[in-house]
């Protein structure tokens, strides 16, 4: 009887489509993410994040409609981001039905927006994402914005520091490094930044095989979040609870 | 009719359709005379202790929930919601603290597990003959909350384990609270919300 570890797929949502290919059968919509949503929900997911990736500087009502009508069908938790700037984002967001945020680049371009959104809300609601990757930075881990491509010129482990003080509940570490290559996730990162902070710590990047999950959970991380190896297909989230379960760690067994 | 208390805490959308899944009518409301008759009152709950009775008690939530007491019209409170309903807690700043309304006598107090919030999954251990449980024993729930309550209260206990057993839920008669969300706990929480619309 202890906290289960969690397995998260994650939606990249781009003008309302979910995007990274999808190999789903017997999809009346394969790239609609509440239908997507659904399905993983009912192979086991614990929690689903949208990530809203769409290009254009007005997204969230396209993300508000996606929130809207997966909240009125899927019971698990939801975490959505992606353009959130401000207080008035996250209202807008968890009146549509999301239970967190995540935030990213507004944070980093103003980090009091953390405290703003914590003292409304409480720092439970709020996901701080940070999508880093190694470089020259002072513990040798830089915070990237635009998908890897531009360096913010902070340093991760300062930065994750600054954000917990500042009032986050829960930090998504994405490696930029191992994301996408399928070669496991980014190990010494996780061990660095969990040794930062207190707070749940979320990996991301890198996942290709279902060992690189439990190597994920020996370094640090207290949930696991995926999205290409699900959407591929190469494994479903209940092969990645069976095999952790079978290692010894406490899963969400139930399908909802 | 079930009445969702809204006082301006947190996402009530999610709440409002796991509740209607039961197939009852419900509404999310702040007025006073449908919170105090509706056959079933949800006091929802997210974010600090303080900030919650605060915005509770503008919208008369003590009197409301007193009234109900008093006339046996059955409460559930969900996660601040619950502990709102404990004498106080040692969240917040002394210098805005707020005592709860005081229905069990007990102290919310911050978990010791050095990880919080604890975010997640987590197995609840039923009290004997509990009605909210009724077959959903060593299910798991789903918990977002870094205080809980430690001592025993109300009539049944159920409890959950982060490092230290905490208070997962308490039924007293009319007054029911979970520390947990049934309305984010999948078909566990559907299930718990229809076994207590189905005590109403």
């Amino acid at each position: 009887m202890s906290l289960s570890v969690r397995i998260i797929p994650c939606l990249d949502v781009d003008n309302g489509r979910v995007v990274k290919g999808i190999n789903f059968k017997n999809l009346t919509d394969a790239g609609d993410p509440v239908e997507m949503a659904k399905i993983y929900n009912s192979e086991g997911a614990d929690e689903l994040t949208f990530l809203d990736i769409s290009a254009s500087s007005n997204q969230l009502p396209t993300t508000l409609e996606v929130v809207q009508k997966t909240a009125e069908q899927v019971f698990i938790p939801l975490t959505v981001g992606g353009g959130v700037r401000s207080v008035n984002d996250v209202d807008t967001l968890l009146r549509a039905g999301a239970d967190k945020v995540s935030i990213n680049t507004a944070a980093i371009n103003r980090p009091q927006v953390i405290a703003e959104i914590a003292q409304r809300f409480g720092q439970q609601v709020l996901v701080l994402s940070v999508d880093a990757k190694r470089g020259n930075s002072k513990s040798g881990f830089e915070v990237t914005t635009h998908g890897g491509k531009v360096l913010a010129n902070l340093d991760a482990i300062e930065w994750v520091k600054q954000a917990c003080e500042l009032g986050v509940g829960e930090i998504l570490l994405n490696s930029m490094d191992a994301d996408g290559t399928k070669a496991g996730f980014d190990l010494e990162m996780i061990k660095a930044v969990r040794a930062v902070t207190n707070v749940p710590l979320i990996a991301s990047g890198g996942a290709g095989k279902l060992s690189d999950f439990e190597d994920a959970l020996k370094a640090g991380a207290n949930a696991l979040l995926a999205a290409s190896v699900f959407h591929f297909g190469s494994f479903k989230i209940s092969d990645v609870k069976s095999y952790l379960s079978a290692k010894g760690y406490p899963m969400r067994t139930a399908v909802s | 009719m079930i009445a969702i208390f809204d006082y301006g805490s947190g996402n009530l959308r999610s709440a409002l359709r796991a509740f209607e899944s039961t197939g009852q009518q419900v509404v999310v409301t702040s007025d006073i005379q449908t919170l105090k008759s509706a056959q079933g009152l949800v006091i929802p709950g997210v974010g600090a202790f303080s900030a919650c009775v605060t915005s509770l008690l503008k919208f008369k939530a003590g009197e409301i929930i007193q009234y109900r007491v008093d006339k046996q019209l059955p409460i559930f409170g969900i996660c601040v919601g619950m502990q709102i309903l404990f004498s106080d807690s040692q969240e917040g700043a002394p210098a805005d603290k707020k005592a709860g309304i005081g229905i069990w006598p007990n102290q919310v107090v911050k978990l010791s597990n050095p990880i919080l919030p604890h975010m997640g999954w987590n197995t609840v251990s039923a009290g004997s003959n509990s009605v909210l449980f009724n077959g959903l024993d060593q299910e798991q729930f789903y918990f977002v909350h870094s205080y809980a309550v430690v001592e025993s209260a109300g009539k049944i206990a159920s409890w959950s384990d982060y490092d230290q057993k905490f208070l997962a839920a308490v039924e007293d008669g009319t007054v029911v609270a979970t520390q947990f969300h049934p309305e984010k706990s999948g078909r566990a929480g559907l299930k718990l919300i229809s076994n207590w619309v189905a005590s109403l």
